[in-house]
């Protein structure tokens, strides 16, 4: 991808939180970038640091977490450096955040308008009471919410699960930022909604050109939507690649188990599931070697040693595994030891 | 086919109302959990029952085993009247626990946080007064706690200790601890991550074949229930929409909710979805306190009449073993 194509790239991010029991390395290490009117999925299990890396994209880090190296560079702003004040503009205006549970973030007391047009009073200051409420109606009926007028002036509590999730897209779209940070959008939602949203997400996409980092833990829904697919576990990304090459060529070990591991809605007889045994790692005291290698089923003597170097295998397709660079390994006497320089 | 099939249990027009609170002018109202549900479940399959949220596929659950109790209907286990509203027939269900079983959603909340796990476990076993002995109690929650893989020494820990999986686990053990024949799951591997929920389905498959049970699995993820299930039941706000052999469903699905359903399944399969057709239904799901007349799918369904808003749909049987209920599919 050429340096001006790139909308936002982040370079070795490291996350740690500090707690008592010691640190945490929540997100560590981890490199992408996405270019304009792309969609990227982040895909990994509950603990992996998915979210947190959304976070620390947008500013919403909290205490004990802390940036502690690597950097975010935003159309060529490096935005680690960003005071709190810059970060608040830059927040809502060029990225915004979709999450999970929308009752959880919207305010219950002030009406759907209400928190509509404040978002667009906050961000420009020339705007009118008035037009603020016009482009706000405009933009609920833009996400499929009927009787726009009407619906500004409810609660919602007076919203059904996928209605507020439609107003929580229409808030975060309102100001027409260029990425959009979906945090499990569409996990707590049935599943007709969910392809209702999904749909819509991938219209506004189109056409208002915005591209997308999408966290989900469901490989059903990346195939769907996502263009580019990074696959976290422990936080690290161990593969990370276009959608195609990640589904019908996918290389890591991780990525492999778990799409065996699914039970596939189009298989044609019933095949016992492919489990990737073990429990996720605990963070708190991390492995020495590939953090997957505990639950790995082809886990070699380097592997419990020292971490994998990322393999790359054409057209952004790369894999941090050791088995990608067994050839090598054996012509130097085995030990693998001198392509872990290379 | 059926008729050499035994049936394990046997539900007639099961109704759950829950009353909701009013204000004082209002009528009293109800939520229409379930309405009219009639089904089998045979000895020794799996009976997968899906639907979205609210649809009553747990309140169902519930009410067969009768942690709540039903509002009317019959159930029959193994040939026995267990409830019957006609007959005024509610039988203690003390000596049916030993027999009935149930595996929850959410293993932390249905797990004490103040006992062991072997008194969790353990605690099925004295109230049913199966072990002699404390000798012969522990060697059977150690052999319980073998069976769904956890060590030994886990039986002296809390609940807090162990990670969602082994937590499930643990909800299983105590399932298993009363040698049931029947396990109602609900939503049993929702809670669990993508990684471990594969490793909790295949110990389900696997604690049936060796103890000859009769599940009924209760979810969401219609990839996971066509997985596990013999047979399926699709439920639509408190009805039973399609009933059916899996694979047929999957294949030949006949009423329309059933086929929005399966097309919104995102598969992971890029290509595939691309070129796949998507039914996108209008609107939610309507409220179940005030549920539309005649075929309460009528307001979303894209092939609704006339007829379907005013005359109330029955499972009919289509094709062999294949029950659906819709107005579209007579005279097809």
């Amino acid at each position: 991808m050429a340096e001006k194509d790139k909308l936002i790239e982040v370079k070795d991010l490291r996350v740690s939180f500090f707690t008592p029991a010691g640190e945490v390395k929540a997100v560590d290490g981890i490199s992408y970038s996405i270019g304009y009117n792309e969609v990227m999925g982040i895909v990994g299990e509950s603990g992996s640091g998915k979210s947190v890396e959304a976070y620390s994209i947008i500013g919403l880090l909290q205490n004990p977490g802390r940036v502690i190296g690597g950097s975010i560079t935003f159309e060529g702003e490096d935005l680690l450096s960003y005071t709190p004040e810059q970060m608040r503009q830059f927040r809502g205006n060029k990225v915004s955040m979709i999450f999970q549970n929308p009752m959880t973030c919207l305010n219950p007391v002030y009406t759907i308008g209400n928190q509509l047009t404040e978002a667009l009073l906050c961000h420009d200051k020339d705007i009118s009471r008035a037009e603020a409420f016009r482009q706000a109606k405009e933009m609920l009926e833009k996400v499929g919410i009927n009787n726009a007028e009407e619906r500004m002036k409810q609660y919602p509590h007076e919203f059904s699960g996928g209605m507020r999730q439609r107003a929580m897209i229409a808030m975060a779209l309102i100001c027409r930022p260029k990425l959009l940070i979906a945090d499990e959008p569409t996990t707590a939602l049935d599943v007709t909604i969910q392809a209702q949203i999904l749909e819509l997400m991938k219209n506004l996409q189109k056409n208002e050109g915005t591209s997308i980092i999408f966290i989900t833990h469901n490989l059903g829904v990346v195939a769907e939507i996502c263009d580019w697919v990074s696959v976290m576990y422990a936080g690290k990304i161990v593969e990370q690649g276009r959608v195609n090459d990640i589904f019908y060529r996918p290389m890591h070990p991780y990525t492999k188990g778990l799409l065996a591991s699914m039970p596939r809605l189009d298989e044609e007889t019933h095949e016992r599931l492919i489990p990737i045994e073990g429990t996720p790692i605990d963070l708190l005291n991390p492995p020495k070697g590939c953090s997957f290698a505990p639950r790995c089923s082809e886990c070699r003597q380097i592997c419990l040693r020292k971490k994998p170097p990322f393999k790359d295998a054409g057209d952004g397709h790369i894999s941090a595994c050791w088995l990608h660079f067994m050839d090598q390994a054996e012509t130097s006497a085995g030990s693998g030891e001198e392509a872990a320089e290379a | 086919m059926s008729a050499r099939k035994e049936a394990l249990i046997q539900v007639e027009d099961l109704k759950k109302y829950f009353p909701v609170k009013g204000s004082w002018f209002q009528k009293k109202q109800y939520v229409q959990a379930v309405e009219s549900v009639s089904f089998q479940i045979f000895k020794g399959e799996t009976l997968g029952i899906v639907g979205e949220s609210g649809c009553g596929k747990s309140t169902l659950g519930r009410s067969i085993i009768r942690l709540i109790e039903p509002t009317s209907g019959i159930i029959t286990y193994d040939g026995k009247f267990i409830y019957d509203s006609n007959q005024k027939i509610a039988v203690p269900m003390l000596p049916y626990r030993r027999k009935m079983q149930i595996i929850f959603q959410d293993p932390s909340a249905s797990l004490d946080p103040r006992m062991t796990v072997g008194e969790i476990v353990g605690e099925a076993l004295d109230i049913h007064r199966i072990c002699s002995g404390k000798a012969e109690r522990r060697e059977r929650i150690n052999e319980l706690l073998d069976e769904v893989g956890l060590n030994t020494e886990h039986a002296n820990r809390f609940p807090h200790e162990f990670s969602g999986g082994q937590q499930q686990r643990i909800g299983i053990a105590r399932a298993l601890a009363v040698e049931p024949e029947f396990i109602v799951c609900d939503e049993p591997i929702s809670a669990l991550d993508v990684s471990i929920q594969s490793q909790v389905v295949n110990m389900l498959e696997d604690l049936q074949e060796q103890n000859h049970l009769t599940y009924m699995f209760i979810a969401h993820d219609i990839s996971v229930v066509r997985h596990i299930s013999n047979r399926i039941g699709v439920m639509y706000l408190g009805s039973m929409v399609e009933l059916c052999e899996s694979y047929e469903l999957c294949n030949h699905p006949m009423h329309p909710y059933t086929k929005t359903l399966l097309s919104a399944v995102p598969l992971p399969d890029p290509e595939k979805n691309k070129t796949r057709q998507r039914i996108l239904l209008e609107g939610d799901i309507p409220s179940p306190i005030n549920p539309p007349g005649g075929c309460r799918f009528h307001t979303r369904c894209p092939y609704a009449t006339e007829r379907c808003k005013n005359e109330v749909p029955e499972l009919k049987e289509y094709a062999p073993e294949h029950f659906a209920a819709c107005h579209c599919l007579e005279g097809r």
